[in-house]
């Protein structure tokens, strides 16, 4: 292999000087660099907040946000675990259940568009749809994940009820508590993949009030924060709707 | 990456060396570091993209100029001759193995770092999307095998940067001004 360094032969003092040029430029130069990688930083995590983070992280976010959405297909599934895998899932959020839950009382609205909901449903009605089975991963986006077995219809199975075959659905899901204190946005896609359920059942018993009972949402391909519990309405809409944690400095889509 | 990176691993800091976890709370405390998930997973999934096309620029670069040569080792002779510079290094043996450019441990080192790397990428998009990419995920034992992986590697860069800096700052004024301006002096008969 030849010798790729390069030679430059020069009287001594000439060679001390010339180096001494280059030296000075070389390090001026990276000098400049260093300032400016450091302004760039500064800039980055300094401008103008939108949402809990400053803007060009928020705009980069999104962005990622929709090369994620237009990968995300019902073909990619969750893989599914044996039930000696099953594991005791932490019950982490409470917002939106600090009032104490009559199940008698409990009604779903579901809305079309803007407005009140134009329909109340009880969890007789959910339970009507066919039951889906299922034991995945519950990933937190705190790091932390667990196994569980839920049970519950799919979101998909329910929306078929109220929209024609082939109708043109609109493009997102919000989903609330019943006082609208903890809510989430969910794209259209995500919410119809074939393991997007509206859960009743955790580990073959009735979902408890800390893990969202009567009925939550599970959505094995979003973070633990889009999973919302005690689900009070259901609005379909064509606005991106508002999200509590995307509020807060969180990803919008939080896909996984 | 590594700081944001310790944002997100605040809020969920489960590896231990032993009895020992590696940053305790009191650490995350006293660099007000903690509470700070949110901030962290905007800025890991901001500079990410930066830190990929850099890399790619990178090895394009070494593969376009050729100095690909003198970075990669090119026989199994240079893990005996990568432990010969370590002693003679550490001062425990006289003579250093004949060296081209980068010595076998630096080849070894710098071509560990971009495998390295390249893990670093696989394993956080394993962590990033464990549901659209599970088959990735599955090559890492999963999405808690993936974020394990993806911690240790971190823990490898910071104990390549310390070594590095350490060994910039042994060779002396010379190496650091040839390592930026590219030229040393020599004597032409040398």
């Amino acid at each position: 292999m030849s010798d790729r360094r390069r030679t430059i032969v020069l009287p001594d003092a000439d060679a001390r000087r010339e180096l001494r040029r280059r030296t000075r430029r070389d390090f001026l130069i990276g000098g400049l660099v260093a300032v400016g990688a450091i302004g760039g930083y500064e800039w980055v995590t300094h401008a103008k907040d939108d949402n809990g983070e400053p803007w060009p992280q928020r705009r980069v976010m999104d962005f990622n946000g929709k090369l994620a959405h237009s990968y995300l297909s019902n073909d990619h599934l969750m893989p599914t675990f044996r039930p000696d895998q099953i594991g005791h899932l932490k019950a982490n959020g409470d917002i939106g259940m600090k009032q104490p839950l009559d199940p008698s009382k409990w009604k779903l609205g579901v809305a079309m568009g803007e407005g009140d909901p134009s329909l109340m449903l009880t969890l007789a009605d959910i339970q009507m749809l066919p039951k889906i089975d299922m034991i995945t991963q519950f990933c937190c986006i705190e790091g932390w994940n667990q196994i569980v077995h839920w049970g519950g219809a799919r979101f998909s199975d329910f929306t078929k009820k109220y929209f024609q075959p082939g109708a043109n659905l609109p493009k997102y899901v919000y989903m609330a508590t019943a006082g609208e204190d903890y809510y989430v946005g969910l794209d259209m896609k995500s919410a119809l993949h074939p393991q997007t359920l509206l859960a009743y059942e955790q580990n073959g018993a009735p979902l408890e009030y800390d893990h969202g009972a009567p009925l939550r949402l599970v959505i094995p391909v979003k973070y633990g924060i889009k999973n919302i519990k005690r689900i009070g309405l259901i609005r379909y809409t064509d606005e991106r709707p508002a999200d509590y944690w995307a509020e807060e400095g969180y990803d919008w889509f939080a896909g996984l | 990456m590594i700081w944001s990176g310790l944002l997100i691993y605040w809020a969920y800091p489960i590896y231990t060396a032993g009895p020992i976890h590696f940053f305790p709370q009191s650490l995350f405390n006293a660099l007000h570091m903690n509470q700070r998930l949110a901030d962290g997973m905007a800025m890991h999934f901001f500079f990410m993209w930066l830190f990929v096309i850099n890399g790619i620029l990178y090895v394009a670069y070494t593969i376009w100029s050729g100095e690909w040569r003198l970075l990669v080792p090119q026989s199994f002779s240079a893990f005996r001759d990568a432990w010969y510079v370590v002693l003679h290094d550490l001062h425990l043996r006289h003579e250093a193995p004949t060296q081209e450019k980068y010595n076998a441990a630096q080849q070894i080192s710098y071509t560990a770092i971009v495998v390295m790397g390249i893990g670093s990428v696989l394993t956080g998009l394993a962590v990033y999307k464990p549901v659209q990419l599970n088959w990735l995920a599955g090559l890492f034992g999963g999405y808690a095998g993936a974020r394990y992986i993806h911690f240790f590697l971190t823990m490898g860069y910071c104990l390549f940067f310390i070594v590095h800096v350490v060994q910039v700052a042994l060779s002396g004024w010379n190496n650091f001004r040839g390592m930026v301006v590219g030229y040393e002096l020599g004597n032409e008969n040398e």
